[in-house]
């Protein structure tokens, strides 16, 4: 899909390279042994390491880097087994030591690519620069007192990863795209939350534009943008923004831009003269990180199914479309509750359940599959009922609607309302009699050639026999009978 | 290469140092002072090599994912110039 | 003989005897430090009060037949290890006020084998000099005096030279000091004890306020080579808690003193014959080796093509690692703040009152050499020739087992002899600072007084991990030269 911005002066194209800060789920602290987690009184989750005293260490989380290496693996990236943490200086009030312990030059993750599938179908491939390891600040809170700002250190030195794209990204919905593909991925790989509102996930968006066959020109960096929507709206409103500065003869500087979404506008962070000087350097409290290729390939071995895997699996195992397969295992959790489902039973039939009436149900109820009322038991045992043609697909509607509210067993609902498909041939041959007795004239039409009329007398039929009778036997009584 | 006074300022101002114009002058001159005599390292022929990482006696090692430490917010702010209840304070910060 | 005169293992024989206790052991030293502190300003906190209570522990558990190696051991502590409620200030005006709600590694270690500390010793600010004049506590004064002249102030070398100082004036029998470029040897030499950097890795830098985290060891400073062993024998060791500490059993360091030496290859590095060299210690490093060569060795010339690119590169590497690890003094978690309308004019305001002159102009020289356009060609520069240095000794420890060097290029000066440029001051660390670029062990030994009557003292550089060897080294040089001169002030003048 192409996506263009037209000016005065021509057509311009959109250039964007994400920067993703992802939190790594670990117990305790990339450096530390306080603990990790989110919450917590202020100051509590905080070490003197955290805190940035005089002597103290840093001491490397193995865990934490086991998870770089698994979301480096699930970004099918290459992994270095030498890498290095640098220390990133800058002043700070929730930057205890004065400086970020970071990777710089000697990331742990290398190039990898991330696949992704656009609204029409299309599939791009965004490259990945690579991913490193890093420590997170703390928060300071500018509200609570007239000349004070606020500082809790619960954060500081929790471990990130930022995974940092190429400059491969066209247009905001393919930003949308490789943000949600990154967080499926993460998800599946247990290796961040994704939580984009607890700020578990973060972007840093680079932007710039150029017209067609043109090299790169320069670029904004938007910083810190908490939702996929606000990093959409950021491109699209930064790029127009940078359009017209060149197209009214100006220069647009490399400057950190703010994306206030009130306004929906962007603007700049900080002055040029404050121009940040990090002065990276190794930090020479750590010695270089050496991983061994047994463990990565351990750490391979003990992946868990990617969603490409699963999704080109679904296709091939269950013979169900691209798309509905690609709907599927969006998350960890409905393609488990699909499998489930499908094991043993018709699997495009369960398919369509799941990704119809469930979801519907679901999306109405404001629930999660995770806490669905119908188990996937539950709907497997009601499409039991289909194929053993207890029940119809009509009468499979109603039972659905009686499980989501009551929460009962198909077989119950079926019992308990006398659902059972008919499939007495005597009682069906019984009601197309008397339905044709009634409708002589129509009768007459049909045998004058009417032959739509066909579809009238099976209603009449079902009608007559509450919807119970098999529909297939129904058909063969009146074609025998007409 | 000699530091001129902008750059004195501005190293001062990266280091969060302040200086004033009496110290400018002083520090400046001190400054390319060993700035020059470190221009010897500009005899020794470093083609190819690499740069000292580490000490060579070690490899990095690390720790379990275990929380051990923490929760000693006491310590935490016992030296804190200006904490207020549970938090460090600085001069509020305009965003 | 006073006990303020004793070594460490005879102090230690002593109390198992119960020729004295250690409470009149750590009173003598106590007692030393009121009447003599005043005027030498060798420590910055004395804790008499609580060396004496510690004591009293000492005798219960002696009395118990619980006594561990350091037990009632007097030891004076730089002030740049924490130490659990014990103001710990770096000499800095920064943390003038700073208690540390935790011990480091170093100390505790001491702590469990029974050591009493008197005292926090000085040091130069943040361990940066070679003089011990930049203290925001004041300058320390070096108990030797020159031949007649008693007014004179002798600087005791730096940046451990608090720890010199009391060591050789008798207000501790040992103390700990830290080692960045020569800041263990250099005022070892100065004020005529035994001073020891081990390898980079030996001795866990937790809990100490870190200067260059690339260079820094703590080390021992005692009056003999074998309480250095001892001593070292308890400060060493893995700690978890430093990721450059390294996991590598320690040996029983003791039993290297007097070892036999025959066969032992002593390489002379011709590249320390260097200007400045005075004729005295010219003198003194001959008579080192012919001591050496007495015992048994065998001295082989040997070349260190780079160590004279040592200094240059240590004024690189350690300024750099200092501005970043200095800036955490901000004023916000703990040392003292000025006030400021905003974050910014706070910090400044913060460091330029908290910081003297000399860590000032580091920090300024640190965050020049890393910073966008200079990296490459000073930091990455200087690395690489480390790299260099390194490989000199390396190589050289494949023909020699130690080499013997001077430790400084002259006996103590005084206070004001030296020029204000920084350039020249920092000349005095030029025999020390290449094994601290190589991370290699070495040690001081006092050999001898000189032509004015001050202490000289030689250098043994070791392989990694090979302290025993200087131990070893190091004690023969000691007993050939049967140094047993006294400074002019220390505690038994006293009385």
């Amino acid at each position: 899909m192409s996506y263009t911005i037209e000016g005065k002066t021509g057509t311009w194209e959109i250039v964007v390279g994400l920067e993703v800060h992802a939190q790594i789920i670990s117990h305790s602290k990339l450096f530390s042994g306080a603990s990790a987690s989110y919450g917590g009184e202020p100051n509590t989750h905080v070490s003197l390491v955290d805190a940035g005293f005089p002597g103290m260490l840093p001491v490397l989380n193995r865990e934490c880097v086991a998870q770089a290496v698994r979301t480096g693996l699930g970004l099918r990236a290459r992994i270095n087994l030498e890498s290095r943490f640098d220390r990133k200086n800058y002043f700070y009030a929730d930057l205890p030591t004065g400086y970020q312990i970071s990777q710089f030059t000697h990331p742990i993750v290398g190039e990898g690519t991330v696949e992704i599938e656009l609204a029409d179908g299309t599939v791009r491939h965004i490259g990945i620069t690579r991913l490193h390891i890093e420590q997170d600040a703390g928060k300071s809170m500018h509200d609570q007192d007239p000349a004070r700002s606020f500082i809790d250190l619960n954060r500081a030195g929790v471990a990130l990863m930022e995974i940092v794209s190429e400059p491969d990204i066209r247009n905001p919905e393919e930003a949308g795209a490789y943000l949600r593909k990154l967080r499926q991925i993460l998800r599946y790989l247990g290796t961040c939350d994704g939580n984009m509102e607890e700020g578990s996930m973060r972007a840093d968006v680079n932007v710039s534009v150029r017209k067609a066959g043109e090299p790169f020109r320069t670029r904004c960096e938007i910083k810190n943008v908490n939702s996929i929507r606000y990093v959409m709206h950021a491109i699209e409103v930064e790029a127009a923004r940078q359009v017209e500065v060149w197209e009214d003869g100006g220069e647009v500087d490399q400057e950190t831009r703010l994306f206030d979404p009130a306004r929906n506008e962007t603007r700049s962070l900080r002055s040029k003269e404050d121009a940040h000087d990090y002065r990276y350097f190794p930090d020479p409290d750590l010695l270089p990180l050496v991983v061994e290729q047994e463990w990565v390939d351990e750490l391979e071995r003990a992946l868990p199914e990617l969603p490409d895997d699963k999704r080109d699996r679904f296709i091939r195992q269950y013979g169900i479309p691209r798309y509905d397969a690609s709907v599927l295992v969006a998350e960890q959790a409905i393609a488990d509750y699909y499998e489930e489902v499908a094991k043993g039973r018709d699997a495009r039939l369960a398919a369509n359940w799941v990704t119809g009436d469930l979801f519907g149900a679901l999306n109405r109820t404001g629930r999660t599959i995770q806490d669905s009322p119908i188990s996937a038991q539950a709907l497997g045992g009601m499409l039991d009922l289909m194929a053993d043609k207890t029940i119809n697909g009509k009468i499979a509607k109603e039972v659905f609607e009686d499980m989501l509210e009551t929460g009962d067993s198909a077989a119950d609902i079926v019992e308990r309302k006398g659902l059972k498909q008919v499939t007495d041939t005597g009682a069906i041959d019984a009601a197309v009699a008397d339905v044709l007795a009634r409708n002589a004239d129509k009768v007459e039409e049909y045998r004058g050639g009417k032959d739509r009329l066909f579809g009238f007398f099976v209603g009449q039929v079902m009608k007559a026999m509450a919807g119970k009778a098999n529909p297939a036997i129904v058909n063969e009584a009146l074609k025998k009978v007409l | 290469m000699s530091l001129d006074p902008a750059t004195v300022r501005r190293i001062a101002r990266l280091a969060r140092i302040g200086i004033d114009e009496s110290d400018l002058q002083s520090l400046q001159g001190e400054l390319n002072g060993i700035l020059g005599w470190v221009e010897q390292l500009n005899e020794v022929d470093v083609e190819g090599g690499s740069p000292m990482v580490g000490t060579g006696h070690a490899a990095l090692r690390t720790r379990e994912d275990v929380v051990t430490d923490g929760n000693c917010r006491e310590a935490v702010l016992s030296n804190a110039p200006d904490a207020v209840g549970p938090f460090y304070t600085v001069p509020k910060v305009v965003e | 003989m006073s006990l303020t005169e004793l070594t460490i293992a005879d102090a230690a024989a002593g109390l198992r005897k119960r020729a004295f206790s250690a409470v009149e052991l750590v009173r003598a030293h106590t007692d030393a430090i009121g009447a003599l502190n005043p005027r030498l300003n060798a420590y910055i906190t004395p804790t008499s009060d609580a060396a004496l209570e510690a004591a009293a522990h000492a005798d219960a558990a002696l009395a118990r037949d619980e006594a561990k190696p350091l037990t009632g051991i007097p030891l004076g502590i730089k002030d740049l290890f924490c130490t659990t409620g014990v103001r710990t200030t770096a000499a800095s005006n920064i943390l003038k006020n700073f208690v540390p709600p935790y011990e480091s590694t170093v100390t505790a270690n001491l702590l469990r084998d029974g050591a009493v500390f008197v005292g926090k010793t000085n040091l130069d600010e943040f361990a940066m000099g070679s003089a011990n004049i930049t203290s925001a506590f004041g300058p320390v004064e070096n108990p030797w005096k020159r031949k007649g002249e008693a007014d004179t102030v002798l600087v005791p070398g730096g940046s451990s030279g608090g720890s010199a100082a009391a060591v050789a004036a008798g207000l501790a029998m040992g103390a700990t000091g830290t080692d960045t470029g020569g800041s263990i040897r250099q005022p070892a030499a100065y004020c005529g004890i035994v001073g020891l950097k081990p390898t980079y890795g030996r001795c866990s830098r937790f809990g100490t306020i870190a200067y260059a985290s690339s260079l820094d060891q703590a080390g021992p400073m005692a009056r003999s080579v074998r309480d250095c062993a001892i001593m070292l024998q308890s400060m060493a060791g893995f700690d978890p808690r430093d990721s450059t500490s390294v996991d590598r059993d320690v040996p029983d360091y003791s039993a290297a003193i007097g070892r036999s030496l025959k066969g032992l290859k002593v390489g002379i590095p011709r590249e320390y014959r260097a200007e400045g060299l005075s004729a005295e210690i010219g003198a003194a490093w001959q008579q080192g080796i012919e001591w050496l060569r007495a015992a048994g060795c065998e001295i082989v010339d040997v070349s260190l093509p780079h160590t004279k690119y040592g200094l240059a590169t240590y004024y690189i590497v350690a300024p750099a690692e200092c501005s970043s690890n200095l800036a955490r003094y901000d004023g916000l978690r703990f040392g003292e703040r000025v006030e400021g309308q905003t974050l910014d004019a706070m910090y400044e305001a913060t460091r330029r009152a908290g910081f003297g002159p000399e860590v000032r102009r580091r920090i300024m020289m640190g965050t020049y050499v890393l910073s966008a356009g200079y990296y490459d060609a000073y930091y990455l520069k200087a690395q690489k020739v480390r790299t260099l240095i390194r490989r000199d000794f390396t190589e050289c420890f494949q023909q020699v087992d130690v080499l013997l060097t001077p430790t400084a290029p002259t006996p103590a000066f005084a206070q004001g002899e030296q020029s204000d440029d920084p350039v020249q001051m920092y000349l005095n660390d030029i025999f020390t600072v290449p094994a601290s670029m190589a991370g290699m062990p070495a040690m001081s030994v006092p050999v001898g007084l000189g032509d004015t009557g001050l202490p000289l003292g030689l250098q043994l550089i070791g392989r990694p991990f090979d302290e025993e060897t200087l131990l070893a080294a190091g004690s023969a040089l000691e007993s050939a030269a049967g140094f047993t001169h006294r400074p002019a002030i220390r505690a038994e003048g006293a009385k």
